[in-house]
């Protein structure tokens, strides 16, 4: 990748990100939404704590981790819809004059949900530890939460760009919020695996990934350094993400080759 | 009253064919309550082993009133969404030019909410039964909840219709979801109230979507408790409601 290549991306990256930052109506619920239903579940599930076994002293550090997964789901839409937008709007065209291809846009795209999603969950860390939580794996842990919070955003964002990408719709991609908040759901997200009495939802859960995407940023929040929980979270996080670029990028392709 | 009730079988025979007819708008309303009954129910089923859980049934049956609560709730504000785009596509200006009487409109939206909302009602309660449900309530009881249901949905289907009347556009729709989602949650959605600690136990306490959601679990278990309450409330928070949407409707009637 040359010099100007780069030179380029880097415009399209700012674009999307000065474009996303300037929409409150999409900072705004991508932030206050997840830390909502994390004061209501953590309080509302706080007797949790009192299961046997029960990994957490308390229900916030459980469950401060699935608002990094909702800013991640957020991240998908915001990517998708953004990708769809420039469709939509002609802008994809025009940029079809410049020697860019497919996967540099993607990655310019992308940049606006990242941006949020970075932005994001620095909120949530601070709001959770000003809030009583604590990381067991200390500032260093910290740290990881956030860059592995910021792959998972990437994973997603990838996946709502091959649905921007797609259907070029802004509207199909707000569509897709329930097909993967399905996903968040059927996975450990709300009690450890060991612990869901439900046969048939335990199975799920261990087939569905976004239960390794959970426990491994949780492992850092109650357990403290859990090399399993850690890798499996990188290498389904790098897989979905390989797979959401890989697929966004044919996807654009095909568009930019149709028009 | 004929006249009310011709533009209200006429504006719901409308709105039911539009819902039923477009996936977009079917599939969610029937898709989100599965997820939080399956959720819930199954993700969360060891809940019911915390000391002093002590509610007569399966945690199935515990979560499968407040999920028949929301698609309730939901049903309503999706009917909502329908009136505001409506007010988009201008249908609904001409239909208050056509209509004879047009507090009918409301009536007719409130008749295909209920329709609507049942389609959904019957998928959840299927599916909770194939999961194995405990239902120790009897014939009445379930008669109960079910008009407990049908009062958080005509409260839900006039909230949402007094903010489309207001703003008239689709664009409003996180503030009619928003409230009711809201409201729902900081009810005893996971324990019961006594096991609720902190700062959510008081807002539960005074919220009377409490009342709704324990008179329901009283229904489903068999031992009804603060049914009276639960009723009184419903028809407070619908009278409530149908007086914001009335007034929503004047206001649109004086910019006709």
């Amino acid at each position: 990748m040359d010099r100007e290549t780069l030179r380029e991306i880097g415009i399209i990256a700012g674009r999307s990100v000065r474009r996303t930052l300037r929409q409150p109506a999409l900072i705004v619920p991508t932030i206050l939404f997840p830390l909502m239903l994390l004061a209501i579940n953590a309080s509302g599930l706080d007797v949790t704590k009192n299961i046997p076994n029960f990994p957490a002293d308390s229900y916030l550090d459980f469950a401060l981790v699935v608002t990094f997964m909702q800013g991640g789901l957020f991240a998908a839409t915001t990517a998708g819809t953004e990708l769809a937008t420039d469709i939509e709007t002609g802008f994809l065209n025009r940029l079809q004059l410049t020697p860019l291809r497919a996967p540099a846009i993607l990655v310019g795209q992308l940049a606006g949900s990242m941006a949020v999603a970075f932005l994001a969950s620095l909120v949530y860390l601070a709001t959770g530890l000003i809030a009583g939580a604590h990381v067991e794996a200390g500032v260093g842990g910290a740290i990881v939460l956030i860059g592995l919070a910021m792959l998972v955003a990437l994973a997603f964002g990838g996946l709502g760009s091959i649905i921007g990408a797609r259907t070029g719709s802004a509207e199909a991609v707000q569509g897709m919020f329930p097909l993967i908040f399905v996903f968040f759901f059927l996975s450990s997200m709300n009690l450890p695996r060991n612990l869901i009495e439900a046969d048939w939802f335990r199975t799920i859960a261990t087939w569905n990934p976004i239960s390794y995407l959970v426990e491994g940023l949780r492992s850092l929040v109650i357990t403290g350094w859990d090399g399993t929980a850690l890798w499996r979270c990188l290498v389904t996080a790098g897989a979905i993400s390989v797979i959401g670029f890989v697929g966004a990028s044919a996807s654009l392709r095909t568009r930019m080759a149709r028009t | 009253m004929s006249g009310e009730l011709s533009v209200a079988r006429a504006v719901a025979r409308r709105s039911l064919i539009h819902a039923f007819t477009n996936p977009a708008l079917l599939i969610p309303s029937i898709i989100f309550p599965l997820v939080f009954l399956v959720g819930f129910a199954g993700g969360l089923s060891a809940v019911d082993d915390v000391p002093g859980f002590d509610f007569n049934g399966d945690y199935t049956a515990f979560q499968f009133v407040f999920v028949f609560l929301q698609s309730a709730a939901f049903g309503g504000v999706f009917t909502g969404f329908g009136i505001a785009a409506d007010f988009e596509s201008g249908f609904a200006r001409r239909m208050l030019l056509a209509a004879p009487h047009r507090s009918g409109m409301l009536l007719g939206y409130a008749a295909a909410a209920i329709v609507r909302w049942c389609v959904t009602a019957v998928i959840i309660t299927i599916a909770a039964l194939l999961a194995g449900m405990d239902v120790n309530g009897q014939g009445v009881e379930l008669v109960g909840l079910i008009g407990v249901a049908l009062l958080v949905n005509l409260t839900a289907t006039m909230f949402g219709a007094g903010v489309s009347l207001r703003t008239k556009t689709l664009q409003a729709g996180p503030l009619m979801q928003i409230p009711i989602f809201v409201g729902l949650f900081l009810a005893p959605v996971y324990v019961p109230l006594h096991l609720l600690t902190g700062w959510i136990h008081t807002v539960a306490d005074y919220n009377p979507v409490t009342a709704l959601l324990e008179a329901g679990r009283g229904f489903i278990s068999g031992e009804p408790d603060k049914s009276l309450l639960a009723f009184a409330c419903g028809a407070a928070l619908v009278a409530l409601m149908v007086l914001y949407a009335i007034r929503g409707l004047r206001r649109v009637e004086r910019g006709l």
